[in-house]
């Protein structure tokens, strides 16, 4: 009983070090005078002048939005290129994207796991009536397109797709050079007139409020409109020209030569090397691996080795350099 | 539980006396600016700057008084980690200090989502394609303009406010941590 009560009450080597560890305890040893209100106000005054300084000389990026008209008007044939896709439903929308959109697309894994798929889809879109059948169904009933639409809406989903595909191989065929004017004749159901028509109406500037529209009157969901925006190779072409594509460290940098979001360049590294930059999983590799760092970078004080580094690579002592110049040579 | 002359100290331990302290204060002072930019132009609407002469010198402002607080940010944390600031029950402080670092991240990055320009087009058309991945688009969707828009301008910058507010109070509370190896001897005293 002796024995237990001694043992209870012996510090155990932890707490021997918490008691003698001066960073436990409260400083009792020299101080100086400290004004950390004055300190405050100095801050702000100086990050106030590089703020407005930087400001005015500098100014901010301010790149105008793209537009569906602008994409239809200066690269016609890749908009007609990805309606026809649309109708084909191989469009990157329909058949890459999956999770939370449809479930035609492929959902990207992390080994065994599925998360994408298992969020399931809960921003529904379908990218054929979406993008192309209901916003052409908007339009004042008149031949040859009402006529297109009646085909098209009585046809099997196979037959559908059988046309698009068709249509979108003539396009890209070397002869027609992504020309439907140059198309060779074919078996394409509606599908040259439902582009076509689509073309029409984005030039004219009103297929961007009908596709936004198709949520209602108050709408801030921009969703369609940029899945859409995005299955075309315009958007992709800005991105690249900007140095914004994947490949050139993608969204970390902004637009001219601004800097961007110059934190995120961990998050943009692991795209530039493998095996992420092959892999088709390479989107959920390095969301769990950013995640993984992330916790790792919180727990820093509790993962050994990572927070004896300090201890190893002496920067403490250029960091205190004063005190420990002056504060006794038992440090050195 | 933190009384003034804790909160707001005169006098600091003597090693209180390095180029690196300078950074935590700054970063402060930077957060001022992005929120004082950031409300002003709350008042006018996310498109105002676009139109305003105004108001895209606010915006750039609010840019880079950002890039700041992050450029202060990331040298306070590393002059942390080298200083191991997380001894002597200061672990919480490292711990809020981070998870404000990742949340700003956070922060900034619907910021960028809502400048209503080609570059919020293009950002949320890369980064939808990463958080549906792991299945988080689902319910945190870029694309949806107004979700994010209440996200930068709402929530993350309350959550930001809190975890700052915390860092600081833990600061104060337990004090700034002395130098590895210091000791409390005759020599120093």
């Amino acid at each position: 009983m002796t024995t237990n009560q001694t043992t209870e009450h012996r510090p155990t080597p932890r707490q021997r070090h918490q008691a003698n560890s001066i960073a436990d305890r409260p400083w009792t040893g020299p101080e100086r005078e400290y004004d950390l209100l004055k300190e405050f106000v100095i801050a702000i005054v100086v990050v106030g002048a590089m703020v407005l300084g930087l400001a005015a000389v500098f100014s901010s990026p301010d790149e105008k939005s793209l537009t569906l008209k602008a994409w239809s008007k200066s690269t016609p044939n890749d908009f007609t290129a990805t309606a026809a896709a649309e109708l084909a439903g191989t469009s990157v929308s329909e058949s890459e994207l999956g999770a939370p959109y449809n479930t035609t697309g492929g959902n990207q894994k992390f080994g065994p796991f599925g998360l994408q798929k298992a969020a399931g889809v809960r921003i529904p879109v379908d990218s054929v009536n979406n993008f192309v059948i209901t916003p052409l169904s908007s339009l004042p009933p008149a031949a040859p397109l009402s006529d297109a639409l009646t085909q098209w809406k009585a046809a099997t989903a196979k037959q559908q797709q059988a046309w698009g595909g068709a249509y979108s191989d003539a396009l890209a065929e070397p002869a027609a050079d992504g020309d439907p004017a140059k198309v060779a004749t074919g078996d394409y159901g509606p599908v040259p007139v439902l582009t076509a028509s689509l073309l029409g109406m984005a030039q004219s500037g009103a297929l961007e409020g009908v596709i936004q529209g198709e949520g209602g009157f108050y709408t801030t969901n921009y969703t369609k409109s940029i899945l859409f925006l995005a299955d075309g190779a315009y958007l992709e072409d800005h991105a690249v020209a900007e140095h914004l594509g994947g490949d050139q460290w993608g969204m970390m940098n902004e637009t001219a030569s601004y800097p961007g979001q110059s934190w995120m360049w961990l998050y943009s590294f692991w795209y530039q090397v493998e095996p992420f930059k092959s892999s088709g999983n390479a989107d959920a590799l390095v969301w769990v691996l950013m995640m993984v760092l992330s916790l790792g970078f919180v727990l820093v004080p509790f993962l050994p080795g990572v927070r004896s580094l300090p201890r190893w690579i002496p920067i403490h002592r250029r960091i205190w350099k004063d005190y420990y110049r002056t504060q006794g040579s038992s440090q050195q | 539980m933190l009384p003034p002359d804790k909160l707001l100290p005169e006098t600091q331990p003597v090693y209180v006396q390095s180029w690196i302290y300078v950074f935590g204060v700054a970063t402060l002072a930077a957060l001022l600016f992005v929120i004082a930019s950031g409300l002003l132009l709350t008042l006018m609407g996310p498109a105002w700057y676009h139109v305003s002469s105004k108001g895209h010198f606010v915006n750039s402002v609010h840019l880079w008084s950002v890039e700041l607080f992050f450029v202060f940010m990331v040298v306070h944390l590393w002059g942390k980690f080298w200083m191991a600031a997380w001894r002597g029950r200061r672990a919480m402080t490292w711990i809020t200090g981070v998870v404000s670092f990742l949340t700003s991240i956070g922060t900034a990055f619907t910021g960028y989502l809502v400048q209503t320009n080609f570059d919020s087009q293009w950002i949320s058309s890369e980064a939808k394609d990463g958080l549906n991945s792991v299945g988080i688009g689902a319910w945190f969707n870029v694309t949806n303009f107004g979700q994010m828009l209440l996200f930068h301008v709402a929530l993350l910058p309350l959550v930001v406010g809190f975890l700052v507010a915390w860092h600081i109070v833990l600061v104060r509370k337990r004090g700034v941590v002395p130098p590895l190896e210091a000791q409390e001897t005759g020599a120093q005293l």
